[in-house]
Formats: structure tokens, C-alpha cells, sequence
């Protein structure tokens, strides 16, 4: 009878057993060394004050993920309404007559040299980590699920809390400004 | 399902959602007009297929598990066990 085990904690060997686990599934989403490094310490600390709470039902990783989970969310809400935060570089016009227009000066260049840039290229993966860098955080952290880690789309949306149409908004102004940097840094170079 | 005549803004959103294959049909019917008048939405999307090349190519490089290092992990324990402690 398997299904009807008990799971119990013993958060003396949490460290030794979970911290890598948790720590690769956090810098998957947050690409951060520091920041996952305290998110799962966070997560370890709360886990332990809330080990009372625990019923056994799932196994000791996956209470322990659903914590991280909160804690994801609640970075990614802080840097989402962190005061003064930088804002993507929009390549449209968003009111006024030419609402939804390319404005002129971000309007893409073509790229005449693209055959010579190979793809298998160290130097191409370094200026794409740059550009993706500039991005604002959460559009950093979105982008960098859906494209570098190809999260489901529910998936983020649920882990993150957002609509789809506000992810597809994210995806679609990481893109332009990454295209425009790709295009400054790499192919007009 | 709304107007047909997309803006830049929305035709170039909805060819990044068909990137990663989950444009609907009749968003790309909308894409598809709108880029044979628009030479610069056209050009975005050429230019697109390629970013998502690039972007995939850099998949791969993330499938190591990243671990946490060794210092971090003392230093967390130590803290760990403080507070194991207190707590007991």
C-alpha cells in the first residue's frame, strides 16, 4: 500500500538532498545565481517554520517545491511592480494617430551579412546573453521560460499568475528589443 | 473575432506567438494579409525565423543541471542549523 505512506520531514538532511534540486529549478526561471541562492534559502527557512503544517501527503521535495513556488511568484510580483523599474525600449507608437505604428528610428534594418554569421558561434551565444541581460528583469524571466527553458505557456502563466495575452505582450516587446540589439551588436557589426 | 486589418504592433506580436507554434489559424490568415502590404513587417518576420534559430541554439546549452556551489551550500547549512536548533 504504497499510495497510503506517510511521508514525514526530517529537515536535517534537507541541504544535502534538495538544495541542488531546488537550486536548478529556481536559476531555470530567474537566471540569477544570488537571487536563487536566497530564494531557496528562503524556502528551506520557511519550510521549516511551517513543518508543523506538513500532513504527509506529499513527499518532502514536493512540499518543499510548492513553497519555492510562492517565493518564485513573489519575485517575480516584486520586480513587476518595483518602483522605477526599467522599461522595455517599445519599437511602436502606443497612442495618438499612429497608435500601433513601427516608430522610425526602431524600425528594423535589413541584415545583409546574416549568411556569413554562422550560427554555431561562442561570440553569437555571448551577444545574445548580453542583449537578453538588458532586458528588463521580468521580461527577462519570461522571455528566458518560454524560449531558452520552452516552458508550456500554462505553465508560466500559472506559475507566474499572468494572463496569456499579458505573456504573449511580454514575449512580443523582449523579442523586438532583442532583435534590435541582435541587429546593433551582431549583424551590423 | 475582431477587426481583420492588424496594426505593425499586432501583426509583429502575432508572428512571434507563431515562433512558438501557437498562433491561431485565423490570426495567421491576418498576419499573412497584412505582410503582403507591409515591407517592414515582412522583413520582421524573415528576420524572426532566424532569431528563433539563434535562441534554439542556445537550448542546448542548458540542459547541465546547475548546482549550487559548494561555499553557498556550507554557509547555508551553517545558518540551517542555527536555526534547527532554536527550533528543536
Amino acid at each position: 500500500m504504497d499510495k497510503m505512506k506517510q511521508h514525514i520531514l526530517n529537515p536535517n538532511k534537507w541541504i544535502d538532498e534538495y538544495a541542488d534540486y531546488l537550486f536548478n529549478y529556481t536559476i531555470t526561471r530567474v537566471n540569477n545565481h544570488d537571487t536563487a541562492k536566497d530564494l531557496v534559502q528562503e524556502t528551506f527557512f520557511a519550510g521549516l517554520r511551517a513543518k508543523d503544517n506538513f500532513q504527509g501527503k506529499a513527499s518532502e521535495r514536493t512540499w518543499l517545491v510548492s513553497i519555492l513556488k510562492r517565493k518564485i511568484i513573489d519575485h517575480y510580483r516584486k520586480i513587476n511592480s518595483a518602483k522605477g523599474q526599467a522599461e522595455v525600449k517599445l519599437s511602436f507608437y502606443t497612442d495618438g494617430e499612429n497608435e500601433g505604428n513601427w516608430i522610425e528610428e526602431r524600425v528594423p534594418q535589413s541584415w545583409d551579412n546574416e549568411a556569413e554569421k554562422s550560427i554555431e558561434n561562442d561570440e553569437l551565444k555571448d551577444t545574445l546573453e548580453k542583449c537578453i541581460d538588458n532586458l528588463p528583469e521580468k521580461y527577462a524571466m519570461v522571455f528566458r521560460m518560454k524560449t531558452i527553458q520552452q516552458f508550456e505557456t500554462e505553465e508560466i502563466c500559472k506559475e507566474l499568475d499572468i494572463t496569456s495575452s499579458n505573456l504573449w505582450v511580454m514575449i512580443h516587446r523582449a523579442r523586438t528589443q532583442l532583435r534590435r540589439c541582435m541587429e546593433k551588436n551582431w549583424f551590423k557589426n | 473575432m475582431g477587426k481583420f486589418k492588424l496594426s505593425c504592433d499586432e501583426a509583429t506580436m502575432i508572428c512571434d506567438k507563431s515562433q512558438y507554434g501557437e498562433a491561431s489559424f485565423s490570426e495567421k490568415l491576418k498576419l499573412n494579409f497584412h505582410v503582403m502590404f507591409c515591407k517592414i513587417c515582412k522583413m520582421y518576420s524573415q528576420q524572426n525565423s532566424k532569431l528563433t534559430d539563434i535562441f534554439k541554439s542556445k537550448c542546448s546549452l542548458n540542459e547541465n543541471k546547475q548546482k549550487m556551489s559548494e561555499n553557498d551550500k556550507s554557509e547555508l547549512s551553517k545558518q540551517f542549523q542555527e536555526m534547527l536548533k532554536n527550533n528543536s
